[in-house]
């Protein structure tokens, strides 16, 4: 009797063991990024409107902690948290937008459309930003830090009751 | 009353697979002789007839919308038309589990009433086999998923169907891909039953076949048609997105194919005995893993409306046991089974054997790249893998393949030398060269795609060199089939590489009036209607679309809201030309009068279906060649034994 022939056997069993492990386990939807806690990775970003400046990495190393916006004009969740983002802005926070794939026209109709929360809006047409960060969607928003490490990352839209749970985090983050 | 039947009948079939597998036990153990061995053919039979009618019930109440019936009142709605009332019936978990059953069981009836070729040990063994996989659906269906259910209070109106699925080509899908599956079950149980009483004959592989190939064809087909529901009714105009579910039906195809190609090698030269064993019992793990990882939700997928979690659990057990125990019966028994002829390397077979481990390399890749999450997870590292992984890699093992396949069905059996068929390798090697050579100067075309219709051409040619210096009217059929197959792969092939390599998407926005273009399309949005159908509305956009400035023609792309229950689907249409289709996808939001319109040219990407349909017609002549042989020649067993016969009375 040949080993070989126990081969297939015994990967089966590894299959069965982890696939019944993975079972019994609950399910996380959520895609985390891993770049939490790190450093924001390098970039300088070309200015998606032309009455703000783009986006670069050194910007947010200033002292100051800041929001970094993952959006879209063409995301539809981006319409449902721009009251967030405003009451953010209202409470003095300065949010940083990046534009993934999107085009400067269609940028500036949302932001007269829906209002503009942001000091900074980088165009970030190959989502570079996007995958550098971690961020698996759009809309997804960073806490950053004054020293320019990622504090913390929310996903998906931000809903009104998200709104002093980012002020928290920005504090924690020393504002 | 009808459900109640339906259930009766469930519950006596489901008796009757356990006396078949009693019946094949006892066979096995005593004999042939024994009174209960006698019955296991009846019993399969019956089992047959009662689970068909068990199906017929359920189609019935779903057809008459019997909302007291849970199932129904979950999963369909009376304002639906007919059809996809009827379909509704195998769109949900039970109903299609009883889908699954019937097939298999009518299968076993089929196989129980006429096949005579293997000694009756064998197929005792094999029919306890069947009836052993399919009490173990039964049991999953009777104890956790009753279809027939009853609720207490019976519903005021049904609570729809997903509207994806409200779609004839979704309404076909799983039944094919169900055919496939339960196709792959009787070769498993055929190669459990060889193993059981180490009978690894030729004979066993020419029973095998015709079921592997119908499996194949209609795997073939159900992958073809699910590829082109995504490329259309999802709205991304992609048609493949490496997805655990579309790899779990890729697999069982991958698994198939190698199946189909050493089974012929048995057949034909009693070699690859313990390959073809192992290969009968992986096809149909793989599409019992298939059924796992899209109803268990263990892998996230676009398929998630099937999932649940408990559910998951009871196949992951059913698995265990079949797999798990035919793998187990493998190590004990595949020792002693020997190897069969030997032959070299330059012959059919040698080819074929290149070909099964090409195969099982990129089935061993898929697998590898759509269990990996899992495999990561437990790690608590979150990873998708995608066509960054699977086309590469995937490459590196198909494009060999797909030179062996150019060359292997021109080598005889046995021994043969690559000088014989010199003049066919340089032909097909002129084309393969002159493709890359030529389409690197015109186009600069990336390596995947150039390699991919140069590999088409060059294929498309060598798939009918086997017919060379022969009388076309005197070739066998199934000798067409495998051409044909050969053919449809380039075919294929070569929708898929021009897709990759020339495909212009372009994203508007446009005002009523608006004009832009796409590759040689200039499309104008004229105007943007409300529609209502009979349980959705939509905008649709009307376009007036022209190629190169020819006559323009009206489409009419919508985004629908269906409202039981509450979702939003895109209806995008299709303009199909000889060298390619427009394809144009209406969006939703409408900001300050401009709509989203996503337009792509695709050339060529309807090869890619039709070579799907031609390999599956090429399976489809294979089986009507096979049967007709085998056919002709139990007849020819049948007088010569009679003559036989004669000749003793006469002596």
């Amino acid at each position: 009797m040949s080993w070989r022939l126990w081969l297939p056997f015994m990967v089966f069993f590894g299959f069965l063991g982890l696939a019944a492990y993975q079972l019994s386990q609950p399910r996380d939807e959520f895609v985390k990024s891993a770049m939490v806690g790190q450093e924001l990775p390098y970039f300088t970003l070309p200015a998606a409107v032309p009455d703000l400046p783009g986006a670069n990495s050194e910007d947010f190393a200033d002292g100051k902690p800041k929001l970094l916006n993952i959006w879209a004009s063409w995301c539809l969740p981006c319409i449902a948290e721009a009251p967030q983002l405003e009451a953010l802005k209202d409470e003095g926070v300065e949010i940083v937008g990046v534009a993934i794939r999107d085009k400067p026209e269609d940028i500036a109709r949302f932001l007269s459309d829906h209002g503009n929360p942001y000091t900074r809006i980088g165009r970030d047409d190959l989502s570079e930003v996007q995958l550098g960060i971690g961020s698996s969607g759009v809309p997804e928003t960073f806490v950053i830090d004054g020293k320019g490490r990622i504090a913390y990352q929310h996903i998906g839209d931000i809903r009104a009751e998200h709104v002093p749970i980012l002020l928290e985090e920005l504090r924690k983050a020393g504002r | 009353m009808i459900a109640e039947l339906g259930l009766a009948a469930l519950w006596l079939a489901a008796a009757l697979a356990a006396l078949q597998l009693l019946g094949g036990i006892l066979a096995l153990r005593g004999g042939t002789e024994s009174d209960i061995a006698g019955l296991t053919r009846p019993a399969a039979i019956l089992q047959g007839g009662l689970v068909a009618l068990s199906f017929g019930a359920l189609l019935w109440v779903f057809a008459i919308t019997d909302l007291s019936v849970k199932l129904v009142a979950t999963n369909s709605h009376t304002m639906k038309p007919l059809i996809f009332k009827i379909s509704g019936a195998w769109g949900n978990h039970e109903g299609s589990m009883l889908l699954w059953v019937t097939v298999m069981a009518l299968a076993g009836a089929l196989i129980a009433g006429i096949e005579r070729r293997l000694p009756e040990r064998t197929m005792q063994a094999t029919l306890a086999a069947q009836g052993f996989v399919a009490l173990g659906f039964y049991a999953f269906l009777l104890l956790s998923s009753n279809p027939f259910e009853r609720l207490p209070q019976p519903a005021t109106e049904g609570m729809g169907l997903n509207p994806l699925l409200q779609d004839i080509g979704l309404a076909l899908h799983p039944p094919t891909l169900y055919f496939g599956y339960v196709g792959l079950s009787v070769a498993f149980s055929f190669a459990v039953g060889a193993l059981l009483t180490r009978q690894v004959t030729p004979d066993f592989a020419r029973a095998m076949r015709p079921w592997i190939l119908g499996a194949w064809v209609f795997l073939t087909l159900g992958i073809t048609a699910g590829s082109y529901w995504a490329y259309y009714e999802l709205g991304w105009g992609g048609y493949w997105f490496w997805d655990p579910v579309e790899n779990a039906s890729l697999m069982p195809w991958l698994a198939a194919t190698a199946l189909l190609h050493s089974a012929s090698v048995l057949a034909s030269r009693d070699a690859l005995r313990v390959w073809t064993i192992m290969l009968g019992v992986v096809a149909f793990s793989m599409s019992m893993l298939g059924t796992f990882l899209v109803r268990s939700g263990i892998l996230t997928s676009v398929h998630a409306f099937a999932v649940d979690p408990e559910r998951g659990s009871f196949i992951l057990f059913l698995l265990a046991i079949y797999i798990g125990g035919a793998l187990l019966l493998f190590a004990l028994r595949a020792g002693a089974i020997n190897e069969g002829e030997r032959f070299s390397v330059a012959s059919r077979e040698g080819a074929l054997v290149v070909n099964n481990v090409m195969l099982s390399a990129i089935l061993a890749v898929v697998l590898l790249g759509t269990l990996y999450p899992l495999l990561t997870e437990a790690f608590d590292v979150r990873v998708s893998v995608g066509p960054p992984y699977f086309n590469p890699v995937g490459a590196i093992f198909a494009f060999p393949m797909l030179a062996v396949m150019a060359v292997g069905p021109l080598l005889r059996w046995r021994k043969d030398g690559f000088g014989r068929i010199s003049k066919e390798i340089a032909l097909v090697a002129a084309f393969l060269l002159a493709g890359i050579v030529l389409l690197g100067l015109l186009f600069g075309l990336a390596i995947l795609p150039l390699l991919g219709l140069s590999f088409a051409i060059a294929l498309a040619v060598a798939s009918f060199l086997p017919l060379r210096g022969r009388k076309l009217r005197r070739v066998p059929i199934e000798t067409w089939g495998m051409v044909v197959a050969h053919f449809g792969l380039a075919i294929s092939l070569f929708g898929m590489a021009s897709e990759s390599a020339f495909t212009e998407e372009h994203l508007a926005a446009l005002e009523e009036g608006g004009a832009t273009s796409v590759g040689p399309w200039q499309v104008r949005l004229e105007a943007v209607e409300p529609v209502a159908g009979p349980n959705w509305t939509a905008i649709a956009g009307r376009m007036a679309v022209s190629y190169e400035g020819g006559e323009p023609q009206t489409i009419a792309p919508q985004s629908r809201n269906f409202w039981a229950p509450p979702q939003q689907t895109t209806e995008s249409v299709l303009v199909t030309r000889w060298n390619g289709q427009l394809y144009a996808v209406m969006g939703a939001d409408n900001r300050g009068g401009r709509y989203q319109l996503r337009l792509w040219w695709k050339p060529f990407v309807t090869f890619i279906w039709y070579g799907g349909l031609i390999i599956a017609l090429g399976g489809i002549l294979a089986i009507i060649g096979r049967v007709r042989g085998d056919l002709k020649r139990r007849i020819v067993r049948r007088k010569v034994a009679e003559r036989r016969a004669e000749a003793e009375a006469l002596a």
